[in-house]
């Protein structure tokens, strides 16, 4: 199983050389691993509907408690099932949808590494292998959307979804890490048997705001819903997977995965059941603004994710079975419209419904696909789709809590999903002829294939319920975290839902015919809607490249001055905080000191001082000199007689050199103002009074035994010296000598190089090239 | 001793510093040439400082007669000595050529990469 999945990434870089053997039908070629997968899983359904749940175990990181268990129950079969038979499909349309694209090699790179993500997304048992499956789904996605990367539009929708994920997913990192410390594993199957104890943990409500937030970004949740419209800048095949059958369902699939432990809460419940109605009748409203279809359908996803939502939310034992049914549903009916949609874009030119007219006559087969796919949409008998909205309608009016708020949001929402399904499947193929940018005819056989199996699959199931009621209860039965018992049927006797569905059928059917003056009146509230959620997305954008503007411009102002201040400030601050705080601080201030020694040090400091004051080069040099010289004097009173002559002789070879090279440098000039004379002073006073306190510290403190005891008890008999310092130099360490020695070396290398290189050659060089801009000024 | 090194050494940090704050190029060389000092007198304090017991075995023997100062920082420092040299050179040699080419001994006219 894992190797499969593995596998499957290793395919997707293939995929080019896929294309170099077989051309245009590397996709079909592809399609074979989605397929096998799925009949493996076929293989499988017995024995999970049965109740049991596969782990295939293997260690990834066993030191870190990381493995790459997979693990099948109901639901993750569920999503499985849908993510390769759905993928299979996808591989053979993006065939012919995207017949001659130059870069379809790269789309099938993307593309089948999407579909792996998900698929260990959706089977993964520990919880860092699915987050790390979880940030695979979205840079594919955003790759996917981007897709047509010349598009600004494209690039910017990409650019929008994957920072809307992303930043869920950043959310969702911490939820992961609360939920595994509080349920004290980072193994799926085990915290949700643990429900009762992470329920009652402390960090309950922030662990859950943090998982919901990564969820609800991923399913475009309100506020987050506005990213998943945008998203169909993709090419429509990626819309029909990606944004409606897969994807956008992670989200979905983690909270299912957590109901068990972290379900049934008052906190659950309410936030749950409220931004999933919430989005529901929002998505359903803004379907009905649009006349781009893939718009349409995308907000109709948008109202699908929210009804799941609230159903999770809800949490009774039909509500999940409503959940699974609807889910099931969705997938199907959802991506044939999709690749309805594609067939209509690809043939005719255009994506604008209301440009679309008539299309019945050339596109048959199309427009039978559309219809039964959008009465599953809309939940007419005796499609999937109906069994779907009755049970949705049911548990909504069996709810435990806000059931008739929430049963008058699914009412209205049913009602404009009624009149969306209508626009999509009715306006584009009856009605008066309208020409369009291309001739339209049949869409070719790979496109065809897909939108057919998925209508026939929605109807089929419809009016078969039993085949696929053990896959759905076993589904329920993962949500929920006990066996549920129970089947589906498509007639369930005239009552309360029945009722409900025929107004909605009704009232749709009345917006349907009245839908230009709908939205003339949808119109109105632009003003209101336009200031939403996506106006914060765009506002906290601007901002963050204000910020870093100003930012940057504070920190990298290329001021060398300004950096070393900077850090200069911060290692005086933290250190100082450091000592005062962390360390018990003793100071050991016994001075024992004579009076050659005092005389020494003083003028060692006004050597220095003198340096800093004196206006002429040379009165520097030579303050800096004198300096030097007490510091070798120190060194010889101080018992390192090898130091102290090293630096007599460096001093005076560095006096030597800076007098004949400064020597043509004119005076000091005062470059600075007052003030800023005195942030230095101030800023190097602190600095130097730091240094001072830590080698007191470091001269009062416990000294560690050092090394050097060694060195001093083998320097003759190993090192055949007597002068302990030299043997260290040449023998114990006698590879920092070597690269001493490459620095000096090349230190000469540079030094000979930039004397032997004249000023008059530059102006020469640059006389020689009058038109270039040598020099400014 | 160590007390009254650690006021120099914070002393002279403190100069060096406010000269590397400069905007003249030559006072940040100098600045430098202060730094390293500093430094190096840094590891020689830190070590604690011995009066009288240089690190030398007398002919004949195998080991030290007495206690002798730490040869191990001494050792370091003058590695570090003869690098700063290097260092110090390369900057100077570096400088006058950029005086040469910016005729100005201003850092803040040296921002643009073209003179």
């Amino acid at each position: 199983m894992q190797l499969a999945v593995l596998g499957g990434f290793v395919l997707a870089a293939f995929a080019p050389l896929l294309h170099r053997w077989f051309g245009e039908r590397a996709g079909l070629v592809m399609a074979i691993l989605p397929a096998g997968l799925a009949l493996w899983l076929f293989g499988q359904l017995p024995s999970v509907v049965a109740g049991d749940t596969l782990v295939f175990e293997y260690a990834w990181m066993p030191g870190l408690d990381i493995t790459l268990t997979f693990l099948l129950d109901g639901l993750s079969l569920l999503f499985a099932l849908l993510i390769s038979v759905i993928g299979v499909f996808v591989l053979v349309y993006a065939g012919g949808y995207l017949k001659g694209h130059q870069d379809l090699a790269r789309f099938h790179v993307v593309l089948v590494a999407f579909m792996m993500s998900m698929l260990g997304l959706v089977l993964a048992d520990n919880l860092v292998a699915m987050f790390v499956f979880w940030e695979l789904t979205s840079i594919t996605s955003y790759l996917l959307i981007g897709f047509n990367h010349n598009d600004p539009e494209a690039r910017k929708s990409a650019l929008q979804g994957l920072f809307v994920t992303v930043g869920g997913g950043m959310a969702l990192m911490a939820g992961l890490v609360m939920l595994a410390n509080a349920g004290n594993s980072w193994s799926l199957q085990e915290l949700i048997t643990r429900g009762d104890a992470l329920r009652q943990h402390e960090l309950y409500l922030p662990m859950l705001l943090c998982l919901l937030g990564g969820a609800f970004t991923k399913s475009a949740q309100f506020p987050f819903h506005f990213w998943l419209p945008n998203a169909m800048a993709a090419p429509t095949p990626v819309s029909a997977y990606l944004h409606s059958a897969t994807m956008v369902k992670a989200g979905i699939y983690l909270m299912a995965r957590l109901h068990p432990a972290l379900g049934g809460t008052e906190s659950w419940t309410l936030i749950l059941s409220l931004f999933g109605a919430l989005t529901m009748v929002t998505g359903a409203f803004l379907a009905l603004r649009h006349t781009g279809i893939k718009q349409v359908l995308a907000y109709s996803t948008v109202m699908a994710l929210g009804t799941l939502t609230m159903l999770l939310g809800i949490g009774t034992q039909e509500a999940l079975i409503a959940f699974a049914t609807f889910l099931l549903a969705h997938s199907l009916y959802k991506g044939a419209l999709f690749m309805v949609a594609g067939i209509l874009d690809h043939e005719t030119g255009t994506k604008d419904i209301a440009a679309m007219g008539g299309l019945r006559k050339a596109m048959p087969i199309t427009m039978v696909c559309a219809v039964v796919a959008a009465l599953s949409l809309g939940g007419i008998i005796p499609m999937l789709g109906f069994i779907g909205k009755e049970l949705m309608l049911e548990s909504v009016l069996h709810a435990e809590r806000l059931n008739g708020l929430l049963l008058m949001m699914s009412l209205a929402a049913a009602i404009m999903t009624m009149a969306a399904a209508a626009i999509v499947a009715l306006r584009p193929f009856f009605g008066s002829w309208k020409d369009t940018p291309r001739s339209p005819h049949e869409g070719p056989v790979s496109m065809l294939a897909g939108p057919a199996t998925l209508a026939t699959l929605s109807l089929l199931f419809g009016l078969l319920p039993s085949w696929v009621s053990p896959l759905v209860m076993a589904t329920a039965s993962s949500v929920e975290g006990s066996a549920v018992d129970s089947y589906l049927a498509l007639w369930h006797g005239v009552n309360l839902p029945l009722i409900l569905s025929l107004i909605s059928l009704a009232v749709g059917l009345l917006i349907y015919r009245h839908w230009e003056r709908w939205r003339d009146w949808q119109g109105r509230l632009d003003p209101i809607l336009n200031r939403g959620p996506e106006a914060c997305y765009f506002l906290l954008m601007n901002l963050i490249v204000v910020v870093s503007e100003w930012q940057t411009r504070m920190l990298q102002n290329g001021y060398i001055r300004n950096y070393l201040v900077m850090t200069l400030l911060v290692l005086v601050g933290l250190t100082s905080h450091a000592l005062v705080y962390r360390h018990d601080l003793v100071l050991d201030v016994s001075l024992d000191v004579r009076a050659h020694e005092a005389l020494v040090a003083g003028l060692m400091v006004a050597g220095a001082v003198t340096a800093c004051i004196m206006r002429s080069r040379l009165a520097s040099v030579a303050a800096v000199g004198t300096m030097g010289f007490c510091i070798a004097l120190t060194f010889v009173l101080f018992s390192a007689p090898d130091l102290g002559i090293t630096q007599m002789l460096v001093e005076t070879l560095t006096v030597i050199l800076l007098i004949l090279v400064l020597f043509r440098l004119p005076r000091f000039a005062t470059l600075s103002t007052p003030l800023e004379r005195v942030r230095d002073v101030v800023v190097a006073l602190a600095t130097g009074g730091l240094i001072t306190v830590l080698i007191l510290a470091v001269i009062s403190g416990e000294q560690l035994p050092s090394i050097s005891d060694y060195m001093v008890a083998n320097s003759v008999p190993e090192g055949h010296g007597h002068n302990i310092v030299n043997v260290i130099l040449v023998d114990f360490r006698a590879l920092d000598t070597l690269g001493e020695i490459f620095v000096l070396a090349l230190a000469a290398i540079g030094v000979y190089a930039m004397l032997r290189f004249h000023a008059d050659e530059y102006d020469a060089a640059k006389q020689r090239l009058p038109h270039e801009e040598y020099l400014d000024g | 001793m160590e007390p009254l090194m650690a006021v120099v050494i914070g002393i002279l940090y403190a100069t060096a510093i406010y000269m590397m704050l400069r905007r003249s190029i030559v006072k940040l060389v100098i600045g430098l040439m202060l730094l390293s000092n500093a430094a190096n007198l840094l590891i020689f304090t830190s070590a604690g400082m011995t009066r009288g017991a240089p690190p030398l075995i007398p002919e004949g023997a195998s080991e030290p007669l007495r206690q002798v100062a730490d040869p191990l920082p001494q050792a370091l420092v003058l590695t570090a000595i003869v690098i700063a040299f290097g260092v110090l050179s390369f900057a100077v040699v570096l400088i006058r050529r950029a005086y040469e080419i910016v005729k100005a001994d201003d850092l803040d006219k040296m921002k643009d990469t073209d003179t």
